[in-house]
C-alpha cells in the first residue's frame, strides 16, 4: 500500500474503530463527570429570618450567645447544619451580632469573660468583643450579621443567607 | 520531542513487543465467535467502571440502600444512565461469558493444551455468576430480598454444611443488616479481586498458547 493515496483496509478499520469508540467513550464519559459534581452544582439552602433573642435580655458589654439550626436534604437524608454567634450590645440602641465560626478554619469561637475575648480552641486564636482579631492566625475579623431587624415584640432577627 | 520521549519508555518499558504480544500476535482464521472473550472482558471494565460510580452515592444499610438506589435514579444527573449501563451490562457479562463458555466447548478449543486455560474459564464464569447474585440483593427492594432469601435457603439445604453456608452467607439465621454489608463487600471487592487475579491468569495462558483453530472435518 504504500506510495498509495488510498487508506489501507487497516487503516480503515483503525480509523473507525478510533471515532466509534471516541463517540462512545464521551457519550458515556461526560454524563459520567457530570454525574459526579452534580451535588456540588446545587443550591444550598432557603434564606431565612432567625429570630435569636429578646433585645431585652442582651446586656450591654456582655456577648449574647446564640445558636440555630438550618435542616436541609442532602441526597437521600435531611441534614442539620448548626450555626452560632453572639449578640453584643454595644449601647442602648447599638447592635453588633458576630458569627461564631473563626475565620481562619471554621472552628467555633467561645466568648471568655476571663480573657474578654473570643478564643477559638482549635489554632489559639482570640478575637475582641467587637471581632477584631488579636491574637493568632485568622486572615480577617469575625464576620458580621449585617442584616438583622427588631420584631415588635422585641424579639431580635437575623437573615440568614443561603449557599 | 515526542519521539524521543516515546523511545525513551520504550527502550525501558517495552511498548512495542507488548503490543505485538498483546494486539498484533498471530491468530488463526477466526470468526466473530472468537471476540467472546474479549467482549466478556470489555463488559467486566465497564461494569467496573460504572460500579465506581455507583458507589459514589450508594449506601449498603437496609435504612438507606433503597433510598439512595431512588436518589441515583430520580435525583442524580445522569444517575439512570450509570445505573441503566450497570443492571443491563450485569444481564449481558452473563450472557457473554456463558455464550464464550459454548463456543470454546463446541469448538474443542479446552482440549491439550489449554485446559488449564477452561478450568480458570470455569472459575471465571461462577464467579460471574457470583457477581449477579451478590449485586442483586444491592437494591434492598422486595424482589432483591426475596430471591436473596431463596437463594441462601437453597445454599442451606446442602447436606451437613448447609445450615452453617446459610449462616455464613446471611451473617447470621436471618436477613440482616449483616448480610446486605457482606453482600456489598463480596460484591465490590472479594469477587472482583478473583475475577480479576483469574482473569490475568486466563489472559496469560491464551496469549501464551494463542487461538485454537477451528475443527475440521477431518478432527
Amino acid at each position: 500500500m504504500s506510495g498509495s493515496n488510498e487508506l489501507s483496509r487497516r487503516d480503515f478499520i483503525k480509523v473507525t474503530t478510533g471515532i466509534v469508540g471516541g463517540l462512545i467513550g464521551a457519550m458515556i464519559g461526560l454524563p459520567s463527570v457530570y454525574y459526579l459534581i452534580d451535588p456540588a452544582l446545587r443550591e444550598g439552602g432557603k434564606d431565612a429570618w432567625i429570630p435569636i433573642g429578646k433585645f431585652d435580655d442582651m446586656q450591654v458589654g456582655v456577648p449574647y450567645p446564640f445558636s440555630f439550626t438550618r435542616v436541609q436534604v442532602n441526597g437521600w437524608e435531611r441534614t442539620a447544619s448548626s450555626f452560632g454567634g453572639y449578640a453584643v450590645r454595644k449601647s442602648d440602641d447599638e447592635l453588633l451580632i458576630l458569627n461564631s465560626k473563626c475565620t481562619h478554619l471554621s472552628c467555633t469561637v467561645n466568648w471568655s469573660a476571663e480573657a474578654g475575648a473570643f478564643l477559638c480552641p482549635c489554632h489559639d486564636a482570640s478575637f475582641s468583643i467587637e471581632g477584631g482579631v488579636l491574637h493568632g492566625p485568622p486572615p480577617r475579623d469575625l464576620d458580621v450579621y449585617e442584616e438583622h431587624r427588631l420584631t415588635e415584640d422585641g424579639i431580635v432577627e437575623i437573615f440568614f443567607k443561603g449557599a | 520531542m515526542w519521539k524521543t520521549v516515546y523511545a525513551w519508555l520504550d527502550e525501558r518499558i517495552g511498548f512495542d513487543s507488548l503490543y505485538t504480544n498483546l494486539l498484533d500476535r498471530p491468530e488463526p482464521k477466526t470468526t466473530w465467535w472468537n471476540t467472546l472473550g474479549s467482549a466478556s472482558m470489555f463488559l467486566f471494565i465497564l461494569q467496573g467502571l460504572t460500579g465506581i460510580f455507583l458507589t459514589v452515592y450508594y449506601t449498603p444499610s437496609p435504612d438507606h440502600a433503597y433510598d439512595s438506589i431512588t436518589y441515583i435514579m430520580e435525583g442524580v444527573a445522569f444517575g439512570w444512565l450509570i445505573r441503566g449501563i450497570h443492571h443491563w451490562g450485569a444481564t449481558l457479562m452473563v450472557l457473554v461469558v456463558f455464550i464464550h463458555m459454548l463456543r470454546v466447548f463446541f469448538t474443542a478449543s479446552f482440549k491439550f493444551p489449554r485446559e488449564l486455560t477452561w478450568l480458570i474459564g470455569i472459575g471465571l464464569f461462577l464467579a460471574t455468576l457470583g457477581m449477579g447474585f451478590t449485586g442483586y440483593l444491592l437494591p434492598w427492594n422486595q424482589k432483591a430480598y426475596w430471591a436473596t432469601t431463596v437463594g441462601t435457603q437453597i445454599a442451606g439445604t446442602v447436606p451437613f454444611l448447609g445450615e452453617f453456608i446459610l449462616k455464613a452467607l446471611r451473617g447470621g439465621p436471618e436477613l440482616s443488616a449483616l448480610t446486605l454489608q457482606r453482600f456489598f463487600a463480596a460484591h465490590i471487592w472479594i469477587i472482583p479481586a478473583v475475577l480479576a487475579a483469574l482473569m490475568g491468569l486466563h489472559l496469560y495462558l491464551v496469549i501464551k498458547h494463542g487461538e485454537s483453530h477451528f475443527p475440521t472435518k477431518e478432527d
